[in-house]
Order: structure tokens, then sequence, then C-alpha cells
């Protein structure tokens, strides 16, 4: 699985990797998680809240940090 | 999430809000009970007055805090902005799309770290610069923690004034702005972008997640507005408390006083470069207006202070060029200062 974090390096992006690093490994499940802080990276994802969550290639979640529990569910 | 959470989630609300309203409403007998029956000391003392003061003031700012920020979370939460600007593109709202853009720049209180991309988005899907530019102005300027700051010191006609005129400011910023043709003074990927704009197709899906799964991370985000600016509530308040106690009453009116034309744009320009927030500033204002400096000029202070910073230009330098950085903080700047000098001569 493919996962990304969008943010321009703000306290709530960095809470949100935190928050998919522990979903990920309580889940148990391989995956590879990307910290993308370069704006016009974040651009190309059509986002326009910060911070966000890619999952394989899909935004799942922006504008947000939701729970550890939320992302185990959209994972 | 289980039916017994969301039980548990709905019958604490059902507590808690009530609770809140109530405090908030017999807060001040409460307060008074607790320094002038609890504590040894008098109502007529300057230490016990301001004692009271500072304890009154933090406990009612505090509760303000959590519910507007908890509520602005809702909003935020709900919020399309991709739908916005896709409205704000295909409908034709002869000048409208400035007042709909300032608006709800007011209503949605993005961290400031996502202004940056919403700018780009904006840009991205051929949104005027002026109308961007309305959004921009008044995003930072009218926020959760300036509203429920002024709530809490001036009351409800002084934070409509205070909110009025943000979106005001940046309805005519926007516009001026918008007549400048500032385009070239964007960064050059920015107007590559801007050439390629296009209006994507409603690729919007909206959150899966219901409302009530995501209703305890809001409330915990209004909680954390309230642990974050705290701190600078407490510190500005006891400021506030001991100057409300001790400073004479003509001390700040021999000086900033209505009749002192350099007043206004004094107090602005020191503000421009300061980045208080509002927390912390708007309890040692709330003295300055009650010991006799107008409230025209303690707004334009205000404004000056939590709009327009030193951070938020290092910000837009990924977007803009210096030259359209100053443009855009020059014209604000002087627009707060004009606001200034209105608001003294209505009141």
């Amino acid at each position: 699985m493919d996962i990304k974090v969008l943010g321009t390096g703000c306290a709530k992006c960095k809470t949100l990797e935190e928050v998919t690093r522990k979903a990920v490994e309580e889940k148990g499940i391989d995956a590879t998680i990307e910290k993308v802080e370069d704006i016009m990276q974040i651009m190309t994802f059509g986002v326009m809240t910060t911070p966000a969550l890619v999952i394989d290639g899909k935004v799942a979640v922006k504008g947000r940090v939701p729970s550890v529990d939320e992302i185990k569910k959209l994972l | 999430m289980e039916q017994k959470k969301k039980l548990k989630l709905i019958a604490s609300i059902i507590v808690v809000l009530p609770a809140l309203v109530a405090l908030y409403t017999y807060l001040q007998p409460l307060i008074d009970y607790f320094t002038y029956q609890l504590l040894p000391l008098k109502p007529e003392t300057h230490l016990g007055e301001a004692i009271n003061f500072f304890f009154y003031d933090t406990i009612k700012i505090m509760i303000l805090l959590f519910l507007i920020s908890s509520l602005m979370g809702v909003v935020n939460a709900y919020f399309p902005v991709e739908r916005l600007r896709v409205y704000l593109t295909t409908k034709k709202m002869y000048g409208l799309q400035y007042f709909f853009a300032s608006f709800f720049g007011a209503v949605t209180p993005f961290c400031s770290c996502s202004s940056i991309p919403l700018f780009i988005g904006f840009v991205q899907g051929g949104i005027p610069l002026g109308v961007t530019f309305a959004y921009l102005i008044t995003s930072p300027l009218v926020n959760e923690v300036a509203v429920a700051m002024f709530l809490g010191l001036f009351g409800w006609k002084a934070t409509l004034i205070y909110a009025g005129s943000g979106i005001l400011l940046g309805m005519i910023g926007g516009y001026i702005l918008g007549k400048f043709k500032l385009d070239r003074y964007l960064s050059d990927w920015v107007k590559q972008i801007q050439q390629n704009a296009q209006i994507e197709a409603d690729q919007w899906e909206g959150e899966k997640t219901p409302f009530i799964d995501r209703l305890p991370a809001i409330i915990a985000d209004g909680w954390g507005i309230v642990r974050k600016v705290l701190l600078y509530v407490i510190i500005g308040i006891a400021i506030g408390a001991a100057m409300h106690g001790y400073v004479p009453e003509d001390f700040f009116t021999e000086y900033l006083s209505e009749d002192k034309w350099y007043a206004i744009p004094l107090a602005v320009i020191l503000a421009v470069p300061m980045y208080a927030n509002a927390a912390g500033i708007v309890p040692v204002i709330q003295v300055f207006v009650a010991k006799g400096v107008p409230l025209g000029t303690a707004i334009a202070f205000m404004m000056a202070v939590v709009g327009l910073s030193l951070p938020e230009a290092t910000l837009l330098k990924k977007v803009m060029q210096w030259k359209l950085i100053g443009i855009f903080f020059g014209t604000i700047t002087i627009f707060i200062i004009l606001l200034g000098y209105l608001f003294n001569w209505i009141i």
C-alpha cells in the first residue's frame, strides 16, 4: 500500500504523519509512508486544504487530522 | 463508531454544553463570591478588583473560545472549498464574488499553513487575483480566536463591527488590488499554473466518515486551540488586570485620544510587524479602550497585529515576488488606517 501525507510542514501535518504511522503499525500492514512537503507536488493532487492523506493515489482525508481508528478504517 | 461510544458521546455533550452555558451566565456572581468571600479581598481595593477581573475574564474567554472553536471546527469539516471555487468561476456575480470570497475567508478557520495551498488552488481554478486576495485578506483577520476574545471582552456589538469591517476590508482590498493587474508579480511557477488554469470537473467526492465519528476529533481540536492559546490569554489578561486596577484613567487618553491625528497611523504601523496572537493582544486593548482610547484606534491596531505579520510575508514569498507582497501589505495597511478613522468618526 502506498500512503502519502501532504503538508507544508505545520504542526497539524506532523501530527497527521504520526497518527498515520501508528495506524499502519497497529494494523500490521505493509505500507510505505511518504511525507510530501513540496507545495508544487501537493497541488498535483488537487488538494486545497492541508494536511491531507493520500492512499494509493486517492485523497482520503484533507484539511484535518483524523483519529488513529478512523485511519485504520480507511486503510 | 460502536453504539456504546456514540451514546456516551451524545450524553456527555448533553451534560457539558448546558453546564458551560450556565457557568457562563452565572460567572460574575460566582467569581464575586470566590474573590470577596472565600479570599480575604475587598471589592473596593485595587488588588481585589484586579484579581476579580483576572479570574472572571480568563474563565469567560476559555468557555467562549472552546465553544466557538468547536463550532468553527464543524463548519470547517463540512465547508466545500472545492465547490466554492467552481461557484466563483462559473457564475456571473457582478462584483458579489468579492463579498463571497471575503465572507468565506471569515467563516472558514483554516490553519495558516493552508493559506498557500488555498491561494494556489484559487489561481489554478482561474479565479481572478483580486477575488483571491479578498479571501486571503479576511481569512487571518477574522478567526475564531479573535472573535471569541472580542465577544468576551467587548460584547457582541463590537464583535459584529470587527467581523463586519474585516469582511469589508477584504472586499475593498481585493477589489482595488484586482484593478492593479498584478498578475505579473506572481512567482514564475504560479504564473504557469495560472496560464493552464481550468476548472476541473467537480471531482469532489465528499467525506465518507459520518459526522458523529468525526465529532470527537473536532471537539478535541477545539480544546486543542484553547490549550494552545491559554498561556497567552492568561498573560494578556494578567497585564490587562494589572493595568485595569493601577493605571490612572487619563494615562492613555493623553497620548492616544481622538484629537491626536497621528494616533491611528502610529498604532497601525507599530502593529504590522508584530505577531502577537489575538489571544494575548485583545485583553490589553480592552483596557486601552476602558481608559479612553477610541474603539476605532483599538480595532485598527488589532487588525494590523493579526492580519499582517512578518511570518505571513515569508510564507507568501513562495507564491509572490517581493514587490507584490509590498503592494499587498501597503494597500491593506492604508485601508486599516482609513477604517480606524472612519470608526472614530462614526462612533
